[in-house]
């Protein structure tokens, strides 16, 4: 007997009863089209034995406890995914199930929970960003940057594709999967101290240049000084596409102010746990002008037959339903719950909140910065102003010392090495508003000596 | 009773918060030390100014504006929408699968790994495949992923194939995917009796075809019984066979794509292994391979070693990655606790009660709307509105009707090669009664339709707005708040 | 059903109207194509100087859930575009043979088109159509 059996209602009389009702004399006779050659026999499927629910949640949970996780240790990783706290609230909101046993809103009138939560959720994206136009979310930040890329080239008319190597390699490594199949070329703009060398940029950029592409604050948390970028990339007709941290935006520069066209970003942490790397939320905003090149579900507000506002899924004749293989992109199911979480997130905080745990996450991480980089064997990687994460050089390998920590109950950096060797030994510490003077003094303490 | 509820950005007062955080606990430097006033933000940052209670009531207020599975049935054609178990929401959300970080050190993620390692065993098992990644994060994003991996493959043989071929009753991602991959599509039409047409197929076969993407059993929920004929001629001339996943759901436990001439499958975890659709996400859409397109897969796959579980990266010929971190973990955790439950026999009596609920309903239903491929349907049946539709009474009409009673309508308008389309999938988690009260209710909108069309044509009465205007949001796409006066 | 044509201009099997004024041929859609499109909401015009083939795609039309192609009916170059639709393209079911013309084409020297249909050839195709 299935431990799964309380899912299926129908009872053995049942069974019968609706098989006699269509003509069949057995259930094995609604399999009868399928070749015999191919069809499979009860107990040929060679599977583990089923458990009953008592059995999977203490399986589940052993499982769970091999695992060390960010609450038993602190977790200074960062490069994409983060340790932001998630308020109560949160949970308690993508919790209700009307909203996450739903599928996507298409039958707008018994849907306008979610489709007002992500008409919200839209309107949140453009306000932190100063775009005109998003969409309702997009797999992660690294796919968001590569179909910005696609977007960038279909709306020019060009061909390649710009991207500085201070964007996280991952997300470069997205990128070249997705332009690569469609014989769209990618070059990476050299480095000079951990940031974009912007005077490359003028005899790298052409007429064929569809986009550039960087990342605020880049990859080693350095923030780009990038205030004629945009200009140069307009006048050679080239899109600039900015991948940021949200949480950044309530103390930095926003994209609008960097004049960028569009913009993306990772949104899981805003709300969402790391969950191994995933669901993440990546997002999506533009300029009006772009708004349908935009890829991915849009909800627009409009009016019922008797004027009252409500909300639907607008502008879908670009969508993969509709035009099929001339559709600007494949996407279909998104990251919707992630994006109903930030939402909720980006209101709980308010303007206050969110500025307070920016400037939380820059003061740690300065403390922990400057105590790293008094220890005698750690330097500063790069001169220059940092967010929430910085790279450190090592007096030895970083896999070792993340080895070291883990036996201090510690979860280390990211050893960076083997995406930038010419560094040489490397981490990249990310310290939010999570972590505690006391766990960044217990960090600071497992390195002193280490080599 | 019906009203407007207040957006975020029009509820709460300055000054008022939702959410409270820890004093610095260290040092504190002046700002400008830190990040000087040029590099800072210089545009309002107007977010909502809410109490928790405020945000509390209004998520509230929205979540009884939305019909889930759990609301009601959701007989929403080719998505699957059955149960989604409690138990996978609990362990997705332990601590030791939520709280872990992607890039941490394999020797603290062992359960983690182990879990993909195991659950990557079952799904190949479960589709006749080699090797599966996890890295695709839907189902739309699997096909993507299957077509780089066939362009991958062929590209290593030094052949550069153009074209692939789809079944005009395909979903619309197939198309979508395959040109993001750079393909050509060219369409195969369906016969009389609803299947792929094979002749018209052998047709367009050549060495120029790089892949056949089929959805087994198709859109309209009809087994393609040629399937070891068309694998055949596919591969005579060096094409592959890619399985759309979307309708596993019919056969899982019965018959494996991999043993039906597959080459590389996606799987939507989302419906066929029970875990919720999120109101449009996350899903999880992960890809399985036969062993001569493994060499390609994105990287890193989880291995086993003497040591434990471990990463592995090093597969020079792989396509890369096509998601920043591991894809959507969580959504596996609860995949994988549901196929423990379920275990082999209880994923064959799910696809055998899916099966069952729908050839009982069809065989009703088919009384009162048009069928128009009347044979043995699998997971899901395609019905037609055209009689309703000669009272004025449209596919679209009827799927508005449904609201009113509380069930949410079948997929409509999809498969595009049926008019009027009504698409149901039951599904295998819903009762007897459930189905006898939806036929019904489909009878009692067949005769409305019949005698008083306006009722059909003028519903939804009950929900909380009215028809919405489709035209007016697309002609001024009003799709962020902008205050009373309007965005344009 | 009673869908409008207009005497004195040109139609093709794909639906749409040409009026000739010495070498520039005036293009829209015509009534049967609006009906069969319903509300159209959004107009996705070529640029002036673009070159118009005939039979390609020249525009695309779109409604809520449907997207259709304008096929240019003749060879040259386009020299005008009606701008209007941008903003009101409900313009196009409300008068596609006045205000809602598409594009003016420059006809290529010594260009002609065969297939075009007369207004009798036209009225005969919408017959057959409305008999599907």
């Amino acid at each position: 007997m299935s431990g799964g059996r309380h899912y299926l209602p129908l009872t053995e009389a049942e069974r019968r009863e609706m098989l006699a009702a269509i003509g069949a004399a057995s259930a094995e006779q609604l399999f009868d089209e399928l070749p015999e050659e191919v069809r499979l026999k009860k107990g040929d499927l060679n599977l583990p034995p089923s458990l009953s629910e008592m059995e999977a949640t203490a399986h589940l949970g052993a499982l769970a406890a091999k695992n060390i996780n960010m609450r038993d240790y602190p977790c200074f990783l960062g490069a994409g995914v983060y340790d932001h706290f998630i308020p109560a609230v949160v949970q308690h909101v993508t919790g209700r199930s009307e909203f996450y046993t739903a599928y996507t809103p298409y039958q707008a009138e018994i849907s306008q929970g979610l489709l007002q939560s992500i008409f919200e959720y839209q309107t949140l994206i453009c306000r932190l960003t100063g775009m005109e136009a998003a969409n309702a979310s997009l797999y992660d930040g690294a796919t968001a940057l590569a179909e910005a890329a696609v977007a960038a080239c279909a709306v020019t008319r060009r061909g390649k594709v710009l991207v500085s190597r201070s964007v996280n390699p991952h997300y470069r490594r997205v990128l070249q999967s997705y332009l690569e199949v469609r014989d769209l070329q990618l070059l990476e703009i050299p480095l000079i101290e951990g940031a974009t060398d912007f005077s490359r940029l003028e005899e790298m950029l052409d007429g064929d240049t569809a986009a550039l592409l960087l990342q605020q604050p880049n990859f080693f948390g350095l923030l780009e000084e990038m205030e004629g970028a945009a200009g140069i990339a307009h006048r050679h007709g080239a899109l600039l596409v900015l991948s940021v941290d949200p949480i950044s935006l309530a103390l930095f520069r926003a994209p609008a102010e960097y004049d960028a066209d569009i913009v993306t970003g990772e949104g899981q942490g805003l709300g969402n746990p790391p969950s191994f790397g995933g669901p993440l939320l990546g997002f999506f905003a533009a300029r009006q002008k772009l708004l349908r090149r935009i890829p991915g579900r849009i909800v627009g507000e409009t009016v019922d037959r008797d004027g009252r506002r409500g909300f639907v899924l607008t502008l879908q004749t670009r969508e993969q339903h509709i035009r099929r293989e001339r559709a600007i992109s494949n996407i279909c199911s998104n990251q919707a719950l992630n994006a109903l979480a930030a939402a909720a997130y980006l209101a709980a905080m308010g303007p206050a909140g969110l500025r307070e745990l920016a400037e939380l996450c820059l003061q740690k991480a300065a403390y922990a910065r400057e105590k790293i980089t008094a220890l005698e064997g750690f330097a500063q990687a790069f001169p220059g102003m940092h967010f929430k994460e910085f790279a450190v050089k090592l007096p030895g390998n970083g896999g070792r010392l993340n080895r070291h920590l883990l036996e201090h109950k510690i979860i280390g950096g990211l050893d960076i090495e083997p995406y930038y060797p010419e560094l040489g030994p490397a981490m990249l510490f990310c310290v939010t508003e999570t972590k505690t003077r006391e766990q960044i003094d217990a960090l600071v303490g497992a390195l002193e000596g280490w080599s | 009773m019906r009203k407007e509820q207040a957006l975020l950005f029009e509820l709460g007062a300055p000054g008022r918060r939702g959410c409270s955080l820890p004093q610095p606990d260290i040092p504190v430097k002046p700002l400008d030390e830190l990040l000087p006033a040029k590099l800072r933000r210089g545009i309002p940052l107007a977010l909502p100014e809410l109490s928790e209670g405020e945000l509390v009531r209004h998520y509230t207020a929205l979540s009884t504006r939305n019909h889930g599975v759990d609301s009601g049935f959701y007989p929403l054609g080719s998505c699957t929408m059955k149960y989604n178990p409690k138990v996978n929401e609990e362990a997705a959300r332990l601590p030791g699968f939520a709280f872990l970080h992607p890039c941490q050190p394999a020797e603290s993620v062992q359960g983690a790994m182990e879990l993909l390692y195991r659950t990557e065993a079952c799904l190949a098992e479960i589709t006749g495949m080699k090797r599966v990644t996890f890295q695709p994060a839907a189902g739309a994003h699997g096909e993507l992923t299957g077509m780089m991996l066939i362009h991958a493959y062929h590209k290593s043989r030094n052949d550069q194939r153009k074209r692939v071929l789809i079944p005009d009753s395909a979903h619309g991602t197939n198309p979508a995917s395959a040109a993001m991959a750079g393909y050509e599509i060219k369409e195969i039409p369906s016969d009389g009796r609803g299947l792929v047409d094979l002749k018209a197929l052998k047709e367009l076969l050549d060495d120029d075809v790089a892949a056949l993407m089929l959805t087994n059993p198709n859109t309209l929920g009809l087994f393609e019984e040629d399937i070891l004929e068309i694998a055949a001629a596919v591969h005579e001339v060096g094409g592959l066979l890619y399985y759309d996943g979307a309708n596993l759901n019919a056969i899982m436990g019965h018959a494996r794509p991999g043993d039906m001439g597959f080459d590389v499958v996606h799987l939507n975890l989302h419906k066929t292994f029970a875990t919720p659709h999120g109101g449009g996400g996350p899903g999880s859409g992960p890809v399985g391979v036969k062993e001569h397109l493994v060499p390609f897969l994105p990287v890193p796959l989880v291995e086993r070693g003497e040591k434990g579980y471990y990463w592995k990266d090093d597969l020079p010929l792989s396509i890369g990655r096509v998601h920043g971190f591991n894809g959507n973990f969580g959504v596996v955790v609860k995949a994988y606790t549901y196929i423990m439950m379920m275990g082999a026999e209880g994923l064959r009596q799910a696809a055998a009660d899916a099966v069952l609920n729908a050839n009982y309903l069809m065989e009703r239903l088919k009384k009162s709307y048009a069928l128009p491929y009347d044979r043995r349907c699998k997971h899901e049946f395609v019905l037609s509105a055209r009689k309703q539709k000669k009272k004025g009474v449209s596919a679209g009409d009827i799927a508005k009707a449904l609201l009113d009673y509380g069930f949410h309508p079948p997929t409509v308008y999809f498969p595009l090669i049926v008019e009027e389309a009504l698409m149901v999938e039951p599904t295998e988690t819903e009762s007897k009664e459930t189905l006898d009260r939806f036929a019904e209710v489909m009878e009692e909108i067949a005769r409305l339709a019949e005698e008083d069309p306006e009722r059909v044509t003028s519903a939804p009465h009950t929900t909380p707005v009215g028809r919405l205007d489709e035209v007016r949001a697309a002609r001024n796409p009003r799709i962020i708040w902008d205050g009373d006066e309007g965005s344009e | 059903m009673n869908w409008q044509i207009r005497s004195g201009l040109k139609y093709t099997r794909t639906h749409e109207w040409v009026s000739f004024d010495g070498g520039l041929a005036t293009v829209g859609i015509t009534d049967y194509a609006q009906d069969m499109l319903k509300d159209i909401v959004y107009v996705e015009l070529p640029e002036t100087g673009q070159e118009a083939k005939s039979g390609e795609r020249l525009v695309v039309l779109e409604s809520v859930k449907a997207v259709s192609d304008l096929y240019a009916p003749v060879d040259g170059e386009v020299v005008e575009i009606n701008e209007a639709l941008q903003d009101q393209p409900e313009l196009l079911n409300e008068d596609p043979y006045g205000e809602a013309w598409v594009v003016k084409i420059r006809v290529a020297p010594g260009y002609e088109n065969p297939e075009l249909l007369d207004e009798d050839e036209y009225a005969a195709l919408l017959k057959e159509e409305a008999e599907k």
